[in-house]
Parts: C-alpha cells; structure tokens; sequence
C-alpha cells in the first residue's frame, strides 16, 4: 500500500495558487473570453409562459436580421414548454445587438395552458398538472426502524415543528454557456463547465457523434457549484448553431437566463416530531417532508440529481425513525446537484429541531449533541471549536439578552461522504531539460486543483511548485472524473502520486542516478539524451479515504426593532484528512460558510403564482451576501494525515445556516422556523408584524 | 463622478433637450406633442449618431483602441467583444455583481452601464493596465498572496474597485474597504481574504486566526 511521505516540504503547508496570476491580471481566458476567429456571438428565446402549447416560431425575420447568420428552434414542431424560460430558439449574429435585434423578430404562437408555481398549491389534488400522466405530488416510501407510535409516548419531551427551506440558485459568477466551433476533425466546446467528460458525452450524444469527434476544453471557469456538469440545451444550442452559421458561436447565457433554466436547489417543507428521554437521550423521530424540484422530479433534470430527499435524522442516530418524501412537480426550471445536496436543508431542519428540543429539555443545545452524537471526530470538533468560540461563557437562556439588539450563539453540524475516483487518470513528460508537464482531464473550478497537482508533483519530486506545468481541462487528457461531490482533491492527489512516482522511477533507471529528485533532477533529464520521457499512472488505493464532518459555532445579533440580522463571527471546526495545500483549503471553507450564510439569511427563488414568472433573476432582488455581510471567520483545521485526502469543499457550507438560524432562535427567544430568516420573518416571529401569506398555505 | 465629454457627438445635446422638455411639461404642461416632434427633429437634424455603426476611439491602459461600433454598445462589450481585452467580465449586464469595474480617470465604475461613447476623452483603466512591465501592482500581488480570489471571475472587478479605492485613500479602513467594495459580489466565497489584502496594502495586516490541529 503507497503511503504520503511524512516530512514534507509543500503537502500540508501553503503554495500560493499557481493560476492565480493570470486571474489577477486578466489574462486568463474563461470560456466566456475566448475569441475564436470570426466569432459570433449567441443568444436564446425562451418561453415566456409558465405552461404553454407552442405551435409555431416563425424565424424568417430573424434571419432577415442585419449581422444575423444562423436561428434555429430548439426542436421542430409542436411542443410542450412546463416552465418560464425554457428554451425555444437560438439566434447566432455578428454582433450581440444583432442578436437581441433578432430574437424580438422571432414571432411564436402558442396556446397558454394552467400551471402552478408553488408546491403547496401543486401537491393539492385540484392543481392544474405539470404532467400531465402523473400527479404533482409522488411520494417515496416511508423509511421506519422500530416502534415510533410506541417510542413517542415512552418519551419524556416532543417536540414538533415545520421547518422550510427555500429553492436556492447557483448563480455562479460565469454563467453557462460555451464557445463551439468545428472543424475537420468534429467539434470543439470551450465549455464553462465543472464536468469537460460529462460535456464532451452530452454533446457527442445529441449532436450523434462519436466521443472522438468532440473536444471539450475548460481552462478557466468562473464557479459552479453543481449546476455545470452537462452539456446543457445551451451547449447543444451553440453547436447546433455553430454547424448552421459554419463559423465558431460565443453563447454565455444572460443573468436572468441563468436564475430559470440552469438548477437550483430544492426547497423543504419538514414536518419534525423529535422525542427525548429526560436525560436528553433521542428516542423517537418522524419526518414528513415535501419540496420542488420544479418539472422534474429531479432524477431527469440535466445535469445532476437534484432530488428532494434529505437525509434524516441527519448525523444522528434514533432508534425509532419514520421518513417520509415527497416530491412536488410544478412549473419552474429542474433542480441539479447543488453543493451538498440534501445536506443544508437537512442540517436546517434536524438542528433546528435539536435546540428546539434542547430549550424543552432545559438543557444546552451544545450538551445535547455531544450527548448524541455518535461521531467520535466531531465529538472532537465540539470541544475544540466551542472553547475557542466562548460557548460556555456566552452561552445564555433564549432571549436572555437585555436591550433591543439582541444577541445569541447557535451551533450546528455536518456530515459528508466524499472520497476518490478510482477511475482517474494522468500523465507526466519530463524533458530532457528538466521541464515537466502533468496532465490530468479534471477542471478548476476555482477549488485550487492546479494548485493541488503540481504542489503533490513537487512533493514527489523534490521540486518547487512553479516548476511544475500543471495542463487541465482538455478532454484529450487522460479522463478524470467531473468536480463534483467534493471528490477532486481525494481523486486527483493519489493520481498524481502514482504518476510521478512511476515518473520517477523511469527517470532513475534510464539516467541510472539512483536519487533523481532535488539537485540531481536536471543532471537526470539531460540523460533523457533526445526523448522525453511520458509516464502513465492512475489513482491509487490507500492515499484518500471518504467521510468528512464539521461543526460550526454561530454568533448574532438580531435589532428587534428592524428584524435585521447581523453575523458576527463564525467558528467552524472541520476535519481536514491529509492537508494538501492550507491556503486554498482555508478559502474553501470560507467560501461555503459564506454560501451558507447567504442560504441563512438572503437567498430565495421567488415565483409568482399569478404570472408564474420568476420575480427575482437578478442580484438586485436575489441577494447574495457581500463584503460588508461576512462576520469574523476563524477556522479550527483538524490536520489528519492518517486519513489520507478527504474533501473539504461540500462539509464546509452544510452546517452554517442551520448555525445561524439556532443562534438567531437563542437571541431573540422565539424560532424563525423557515429560511432566509429576512427582517420581515424575524419581526412577525416576535409578534410585530402579522405573518407572511405568501406561499399560500 | 462626473460627465462623460460627449459634447462632440451630440448625445449631450439631445440629453439637454429632453431635461428641458421635461421641465417644461412639468412646470407649464404645455409642450405639446407635435412642438416636441419638431423640436426633436431639429436638434436630431444638428447631429445623429447610429443607429448603425460609428467609429469610437477610447483611451484604455493608455493605448488607442480605434473601434467602428454601433452607439448602443457598452464600454464592457466594446472592450469584451471588439478587442482582446476580456480582463472585465460581464456578470449581470446591469449594475449589480461588479465583474465589469473598470477606472474610468481612476474613478471605479460599472463598464456595463456605459456607453463607449460616452467613454471617450476619459482615461481607461482595466485589470489588464495595472501591471507594469510585467510587475504586479500592489493590489494584484496582495490578492496573490492572501489568495484573495477563487474561480477568479469576479477578481478583476474588486481589484478595480480597489485599486480605486487605494489611489484616493491610501489607508483606508476595514470599513472603508468594506463600503468600497459594495458594489462587487463574489460567489465563490473570496471576501475575508479580500478584506485581508485590501489591509495589507493599507498596511494594516490582520493575522490569520486559523489553526491547525495535529492527533
């Protein structure tokens, strides 16, 4: 079994990001940058009904458009659009003021049908249908371990909520969208995408190619968090157009396409009935819970899982369980795989109902999970960040605090799978003049993947970072697995292994210097003679390991004048396996805090049910926290080199809103039981304002 | 901030006109349409520029960027897509995210929400002109160094914002940065280390409070 070298020069401590000097000095080409020569630039129709029979698009204006070069529709005769913004048309131009010139001549005629936004409304029998075959609501089967009906009543205190969380967006900073162009040899797609394989077969697949007829190149992406593993309709769009137009096509979708038609996060109705023992010990617990996953159930959305279903009783276990989901149809765009799927909205739901059993209980929110949760790493999280956070000394009763401005401590908890791709792959050529470049078919989504591969090359070698040309995202690259499932770091460090360790191998036989590393590298290349050297390795077993957990301690205050909530610092343990690059590790867990503060307090897909629009597609109306939004971060790294790589980047956003909501609960005395908690929630909760109407009951 | 010099291209003029009309109707609600349509028609008649293409030259990072564009297109599209300078990036197209901040005579602003024309005759900066024979200036190297960036999309738009902020108040506070920086979002989640080398720069460094636990 390989094993990572104990003393290291670079694994475990901070190289600075190796890309980071082309993204500081615009010299980095994101898909959305690239300028194929005699470009043309690319935009989509879409459906501006909810619910719609389309007869007919009539594109001949279009095309009699100045600069206009291709339209086309998206599939030919009549159809069914389920959805505000699914795709009808395309229009490639010379310019973009040619296109949207183009796409207002496009004349559709269709027959509006009834529709339903909300999955409240949806799941009653009366709705209109999303399918017409099958009901709104299809619900899974219960999921029950022994006796609940029984194990309530040996309980000594229930409790009993519904917690909800809303459907989030994505929006990465980069929209979707691709730069295709073709060539002798097929189709190339710049593709701004977190998957370049998954791309490259969801192309070949729709446009029936051959996977060899197709190239998929990712070499600087602007974020996806789930949403950018498929080709996508826009993918195909640009190539369909591209083909048409016999010139390459430039399609990035607008920020408004980007709110409807590209994934999003299911929402959660969570009926919780949670039962302890009077000591604190958890006896029994029933879920009931429903969400949207808008047309599709999620299973068939494009791109990723996206289910409704949410794990419970998330990281804790209770003999006496009964789960059930329900997934609600209703006319807006499919959910996809969001960072962590499931996780957020059932940390949410579960630790909610954990403080709300805990202030029922008289007991510490905090005492009560040590008390039952079966993890010996976070039990080690609990006592590391709850004495650097202060638990014990700020730690009050709920709505203890004196004055308007209230403030209040919450703590939550995550769990997540992870682990390597034993399918993935690469490969090093060392030239004779000591240069050296390792090529792995993995994408940067911006988690620090180049940086990761060439600090493990130069630990294995005995260079320096900057001395490793580290080449991704080319399909033409041995495969690797898509960035997803915070699976990367896990998958790409042992292959990385492998591969310079063969390489290095090869080196010390042909040059017959017994150590090619450090200062004999370049006297070792140089006895390559005229060829270089190209070595093949793969992942290896023994170097990663799955399992990750996290705990995250909150602090707020909360003005019960204006309903505001303000963070003000964050404490966030997480186990961290073998630490591959600190600094990158450390913006990784930033990050998914912040996102998770965003999902805590900011962000909501609004749909109106009259119009069945989205109201909020733009980031004046969906709002994401901001410079000024984001607390005191400190970070507990729990360094596990026994552990192999583990992944870093899902765990760290999963407990954080849930952390938030509880400490939000603790100041004020009364639970904002659904998220955002927006000012307007707060004030109704401690019976300023009436409560909200909207999503109708 | 103050106007774009567009006098030479008559937008100015037409924008003066439809002020004074609109005062007009306000105070004596008397303009009626068909003076405004001859009033219209004369001051259009002086000088109109497009619809169709016209020839545009900006100032960026202190070359001539000579471009024949339609006068609808935006200084982020004309540098975006009419010449290789794709620094700024198009987030939201509509004053929201940032990505597109550029200095226009070092006042940071939103590159979507201005007409190039209307660009003309002002200094233009983009993340592109910062560095300077090859040296990083001393924002882009603190972003390097505090690893103040991810996926690096929204980068540019905060260095500008940044690099704005700096040239007016060398030392500026947590707050100022933070108050700097309002108009730029980052989804990756790269704030703190922003904030971290924005203070570098001020000289005011915080250390990071991360630790690291062993078994």
């Amino acid at each position: 079994m390989p094993s990572w070298p104990a003393d290291t020069k670079y694994i475990s401590h901070s190289t600075q990001r190796i890309d980071a000097v082309p993204k500081v000095t615009g010299r980095a080409r994101y898909s959305s940058d690239i300028q194929a020569e005699g470009w043309l630039y690319g935009m989509i129709l879409r459906s501006k009904w909810p619910a719609a029979k389309i007869t007919k698009i009539d594109l001949q204006n279009a095309l009699k458009t100045p600069g206009i070069k291709a339209a086309i529709t998206v599939r030919e005769g009549e159809r069914i659009v389920r959805f505000y913004g699914e795709e009808l048309a395309a229009v490639a131009g010379a310019t973009k003021e040619a296109c949207l010139d183009a796409l207002r001549a496009i004349v559709v005629e269709a027959t509006p049908l009834p529709f339903v936004v909300h999955e409240t409304q949806a799941r009653k029998e009366e709705s209109p249908r999303v399918w017409p075959d099958a009901a709104n609501a299809s619900a899974g089967r219960a999921r029950e371990s022994g006796d609940v009906d029984q194990a309530f009543g040996e309980c000594a205190v229930v409790i009993e909520g519904l917690y909800t969380t809303p459907v989030q967006l994505h929006h990465p900073m980069e929209t979707h969208g691709n730069t295709a162009s073709w060539g002798e040899e097929g189709v190339t797609a710049w593709s701004s995408t977190q998957g370049i394989s998954s791309v490259r077969d969801g192309l070949a697949g729709a446009l029936q190619m051959e996977h060899s007829q197709v190239r998929v190149i990712t070499e600087y992406m602007g974020g996806g968090f789930g949403s950018k593993f498929g080709a996508g309709v826009e993918g195909v769009l640009a190539a369909r157009l591209a083909r048409e137009a016999k010139a390459p096509v430039r399609l990035m979708l607008t920020r408004f396409d980007e709110g409807l038609a590209v994934g999003n996060r299911p929402s959660s109705f969570q009926k919780i009935k949670l039962g302890a023992k009077a000591d604190g010990t958890l006896h029994a617990f029933q879920m009931d819970n429903y969400g949207t996953a808008g047309i599709g159930g999620g299973g068939s959305s494009e791109g990723g899982s996206g289910s409704v279903d949410i794990p419970a009783p998330y990281i804790y276990q209770v003999p006496n369980t009964r789960v059930q989901h329900t997934a609600v149809a209703v006319n807006a765009g499919a959910a996809r795989a969001f960072r962590a799927p499931g996780n957020p909205p059932a940390s949410f739901g579960m630790e909610s109902a954990m403080d709300d059993l805990a202030v029922k209980l008289g007991m510490d929110p905090l005492e009560l999970r040590i008390k039952n949760d079966p993890n010996p790493v976070r039990q080690r999280e609990y006592k590391e960040g709850s004495e650097r956070f202060g638990w014990k000394q700020k730690y009050q009763k709920p709505g203890a605090s004196a004055g308007p401005v209230k403030t209040g401590v919450g703590c939550a908890s995550a769990s997540w799978g992870g682990g390597g791709s034993g399918y993935t792959q690469g490969e090093a050529q060392i030239n004779p003049d000591g240069t050296i470049e390792v090529r792995l078919g993995v994408q940067d989504l911006g988690t620090g993947t180049r940086t990761v591969i060439a600090v493990v090359a130069a630990e294995i070698l005995g260079l320096r970072p900057d001395q490793i040309t580290v080449k991704i995202g080319d399909t033409r690259y041995p495969p690797g697995p898509g960035s997803g499932g915070s699976t990367t770091c896990a998958s790409v460090s042992p292959t990385v292994f492998d591969v310079c360790k063969r390489a290095l191998e090869e080196l010390q036989k042909q040059s017959g210097i017994a150590d090619a590393r450090g200062d004999n590298w370049f006297a070792a290349c140089k006895k390559l003679g005229a060829n270089p050297l190209l070595v093949h390795g793969k992942w290896q077993e023994g170097l990663s390991s799955s399992g990750a957990g996290g705990v995250q301690f909150a602090e707020v205050s909360v003005d019960t004048e204006t309903g505001l909530v303000t963070v003000n610092k964050i404490v966030a343990a997480h186990d961290c396996g073998l630490i591959i690059n600190q600094n990158t590790l450390e913006s990784q867990i930033n990050g998914g805090i912040i996102m998770g503060l965003g999902y805590a307090l900011y962000e909501e897909r609004v749909m109106d049910r009259l119009s069945g629009v989205l109201l909020n597609p733009n980031f004046e109306t969906y709002k994401l926290p901001g410079l000024a939004d984001v607390p005191e971060i400190q970070l507990v790294l729990l360094n596990m080199p026994e552990r192999g790589v583990i992944g870093i980047g899902e765990p760290a956003t999963i407990p954080t809103a849930a952390a938030i909501a509880n400490a939000v609960a603790n100041a004020i005395g009364v639970r904002v039981a659904g998220l955002p908690i927006t000012p307007a929630k707060v004030l109704a909760a401690l019976g300023k304002v009436p409560p909200s109407t909207s999503p109708p009951a | 901030m103050k106007d774009a010099n567009s006098d030479s291209f008559g937008v100015q003029s037409r924008r003066t006109f439809f002020k004074s009309v609109g005062t007009a109707a306000v105070t004596a609600a008397a303009a009626s349409a068909q003076s405004v349509a001859a009033e219209l028609e004369k001051v259009n008649a002086e000088k109109v520029i497009g619809p169709g293409p016209v020839p545009v030259a900006l100032n960026v990072n202190g070359a001539v960027l000579k471009l024949q564009i339609e006068p609808r297109v935006t200084l982020l599209d004309a540098l975006r897509n009419y010449s290789s300078l794709t620094g700024a990036k198009e987030g939201c197209d509509r004053a929201a995210c940032g990505a597109c901040t550029v200095l226009l005579d070092d006042v940071p602003i939103y590159s979507c929400q201005k007409l190039a024309i209307e660009a003309q005759g002002h200094a233009i900066t983009t993340v592109e002109g910062l560095a300077k024979d090859g040296e990083l200036s001393n924002v882009q190297k603190a972003f390097v160094e505090n690893d103040a960036l991810m996926c690096g999309y929204c980068t540019p738009g905060f260095i500008m914002s940044l690099t704005g902020l700096l040239k007016k108040n060398p030392h500026p506070t947590a707050d100022e940065v933070r108050h700097a920086c309002a108009g730029n979002l980052c989804r990756c989640g790269t704030q703190p280390h922003i904030l971290q080398a924005a203070l570098q720069c001020a000289g005011a460094a915080v250390a990071s409070k991360t630790e690291v636990l062993h078994a």
